[in-house]
C-alpha cells in the first residue's frame, strides 16, 4: 500500500487492514489544512479536536472488529449549510452568526452512522447563492492550481477541501449546479443524485423544490460510496466496472454547445473520440424550449429564495453580501402569475428531457462552458462577446436541478493553462445507482491523464502562491 | 400586470427604497418573465388551448 491512498475506496482498503490508522489519516488532513487553507480559504470551521475523537473511536472498533464499511475512519468536509450537531452552520453568513444546530442532518447522520469522520465546515457562497464562493462573509475560497481563480461554487470549499488534501470526500448541494460547477472546476467527480435521493431536512434552504444534496469525490467509485451512505442504503458499486462498449448515450447539441470556450470544446470532442472507439454509441440529441430554461430555473429558484428570506431581508438586510442581498430582493418583485408559468415549464422540460433519453442509457455534455472563472471578474469573454459568469456557469448543469434527474460530473481533460474540463453525464430520474454504474464504465475511457492529475491532491508545485 | 407596468412600479420601488443596483437585476428578470409569458406550453383559454398537464411530483 502507498503511503497516501487517493481514493476513498483506497483508503477503505487499507483502513480495513490496518495498514494505516484513521488517526493518522486524519492528522494527515489536518496537517493540509494548516499548511494551505491560509491560501486557499476551504474552511469555515475546522474541526481538529472533534475529528482525533472520531478517529480514535474509528480505530479501536476496526481494532476489535468492528467494521462499518467503506466510510469508516475516512475524513470528509461538510458544506456550512449542512447542520451538524453543535456546531454553527454558518451558511456563509453574518445573518447567522449566532446559530448552532441541534441536531445533525439526515445526511449527516447518516453518514456519522457509516463511520465518516467530519474534518471541518467548508466555505460556499453565501447561502448558496452563487456559483463563484466570492461573495460569503468568510471571504472567497481560491482554486488551488491557480489562487487568483475561484474553484467555482457554491460548493467551493467544499471542492478545494478535496482536491487539496484536506478531506477525501465534501457533501455539497446543488440547486443549479453547486455541486457539478465546483467539481468540474476543480477537476473532481461531482453527483447530484435524483432529486429526493438525498433527504434535505438539516440543510439550510436555497429553493426548497431544487435543492439537492450530494458528493463532492476523487472517482465515481468513491461517489458510489458517498452516495449510498447519504442514502442510508450502502452501495458498492459493480468490480470492476462495467463495459463501455455498446452503452447508448445522445449528445447535446445546440444551445448545450453554442457557447463554449475553445479548450473546453475540443476536450469534450476528444472525449466523444474516445468513448466511439470504447464502443460507446453516441447519438446527436436535439432537445427543444431551450430558450426558456434560464427564465424557469431563475423564476422558480428565485422567487422560492426570496420567500425563506422574507424575514431576515426586513430586518437585516445589511448582513448580507451586497450581491447575494441584490439576488434574493429580486426575487421578492417576481409574480405569482410568472412563477406558476415557471413551475408549468418545469413540468415541459421534465418531459422533454424524459423524451431526449427515450431508448438512451443517458446524455452527455460539457459541465462548464468555460474553466474557472477569474476571482473579481463579473464577466467572461467567450464566443466573441462578454457574459456574465453567473449566466454563463449556470447555463449546461441549471436544466437537471430543475428537472430533477441525476447527473454527474467527470474530469475529461485539461485546458492549455491546465485547467480542468468536466463531462457532465445525466441519467434517468430515480435511476442514479444506473447512472453512477455508466459514469464508472465511462471513467476509464476519458484522458487518463487528466483523471490521474486532477484526482489527486495536488503537488505542492502546482499551487500558484500569487 | 403587464411586462412593461411590472418593470415600471419595480424599478419605482427599488429606488424608494435606495436600491438603485437593483435595476439591471430587475430588467433581467423583465425579460425572463418575458420569455416564460411567451413560451408556448401557457394555457390559452379562448382558443381552448389548455394543456392537459398535472404538476409533476417533483420528489
Amino acid at each position: 500500500m502507498s503511503a497516501e491512498p487517493r481514493t476513498i475506496a483506497e483508503l477503505a482498503r487499507a483502513l480495513r487492514t490496518r495498514e494505516l490508522t484513521a488517526s493518522a489519516v486524519t492528522e494527515r488532513c489536518l496537517h493540509a489544512i494548516a499548511e494551505q487553507d491560509r491560501l486557499f480559504n476551504a474552511f469555515i470551521t475546522v474541526l481538529a479536536d472533534e475529528a482525533r475523537e472520531q478517529a480514535r473511536q474509528a480505530d479501536a472498533e476496526i481494532a476489535a472488529g468492528r467494521h462499518r464499511g467503506p466510510l469508516h475512519g475516512v475524513p470528509i468536509s461538510l458544506k456550512d449549510l449542512i447542520d451538524l450537531e453543535g456546531t454553527p452552520t454558518t451558511a456563509a453568513s453574518r445573518v447567522r452568526e449566532a446559530h448552532k444546530a441541534v441536531a445533525d442532518a439526515t445526511c449527516v447522520a447518516r453518514l456519522r452512522e457509516a463511520g465518516a469522520i467530519f474534518i471541518g465546515k467548508t466555505n460556499l457562497h453565501e447561502f448558496a447563492l452563487g456559483t463563484t464562493n466570492e461573495d460569503s462573509a468568510f471571504g472567497p475560497a481560491r482554486h488551488p492550481l491557480d489562487s487568483t481563480r475561484s474553484p467555482g461554487g457554491s460548493s467551493g470549499g467544499s471542492a478545494v477541501s478535496v482536491l487539496a488534501g484536506m478531506a477525501y470526500a465534501s457533501i455539497g448541494t446543488d440547486t443549479g449546479g453547486s455541486i457539478r460547477i465546483p467539481s468540474a472546476a476543480c477537476g473532481l467527480v461531482g453527483l447530484k443524485p435524483t432529486i429526493g435521493d438525498v433527504p434535505t431536512d438539516g440543510v439550510v434552504p436555497l429553493s426548497r423544490t431544487l435543492d439537492h444534496v450530494g458528493p463532492l469525490c476523487r472517482s465515481v467509485e468513491d461517489a458510489a460510496i458517498v452516495y449510498g451512505a447519504l442514502c442510508g442504503v450502502p452501495l458498492r458499486p459493480p468490480t470492476p466496472a462495467p463495459p463501455a462498449r455498446g452503452l447508448r448515450l445522445g449528445v447535446l447539441r445546440g444551445y448545450f454547445t453554442a457557447l463554449l470556450d475553445p479548450d473546453v470544446e475540443s476536450s469534450i470532442e476528444q472525449t466523444h473520440v474516445r468513448l466511439r472507439e470504447a464502443g460507446v454509441e453516441l447519438r446527436h440529441i436535439d432537445v427543444t424550449h431551450t430558450d426558456e430554461i434560464a427564465a424557469v430555473y431563475t423564476c422558480i429558484a428565485l422567487a422560492e429564495a426570496a420567500a425563506v428570506h422574507a424575514k431576515t431581508l426586513e430586518h437585516r438586510a445589511d448582513d448580507y453580501t451586497p450581491n447575494v442581498r441584490l439576488r434574493l430582493e429580486t426575487g421578492r418583485y417576481i409574480l405569482a402569475e410568472d412563477y406558476l408559468r415557471a413551475v408549468r415549464g418545469r413540468d415541459v422540460l421534465i418531459r422533454e428531457i424524459d423524451a431526449a433519453m427515450n431508448g438512451l442509457d443517458g446524455l452527455l455534455l460539457p459541465t462548464l462552458p468555460i474553466p474557472a472563472s477569474v476571482i473579481g471578474m463579473p464577466t467572461v469573454r467567450i464566443g466573441g462577446s462578454d457574459e456574465q459568469v453567473r449566466g454563463v456557469t449556470l447555463r449546461l448543469t441549471q436544466l437537471f436541478s430543475v428537472t430533477g434527474h441525476p447527473a454527474i460530473t467527470i474530469p475529461c481533460g485539461r485546458t492549455l493553462s491546465g485547467l480542468p474540463v468536466g463531462l457532465q453525464i445525466v441519467g434517468h430520474r430515480g435511476r442514479t445507482s444506473a447512472l453512477l454504474a455508466m459514469a464508472q464504465s465511462v471513467e476509464p475511457h476519458v484522458d487518463a491523464d487528466s483523471i490521474a492529475s486532477a484526482g489527486c491532491p495536488p503537488r505542492r508545485s502546482d499551487f500558484s502562491t500569487s | 400586470m403587464t411586462i412593461d407596468a411590472w418593470l415600471e412600479k419595480v424599478l419605482q420601488d427599488a429606488e424608494r427604497r435606495d436600491l438603485p443596483a437593483l435595476k439591471p437585476l430587475l430588467e433581467a428578470l423583465a425579460r425572463s418573465m418575458s420569455a416564460l409569458r411567451a413560451a408556448d406550453w401557457n394555457d390559452d383559454v379562448a382558443n381552448g388551448n389548455i394543456l392537459d398537464m398535472r404538476t409533476t411530483d417533483v420528489r
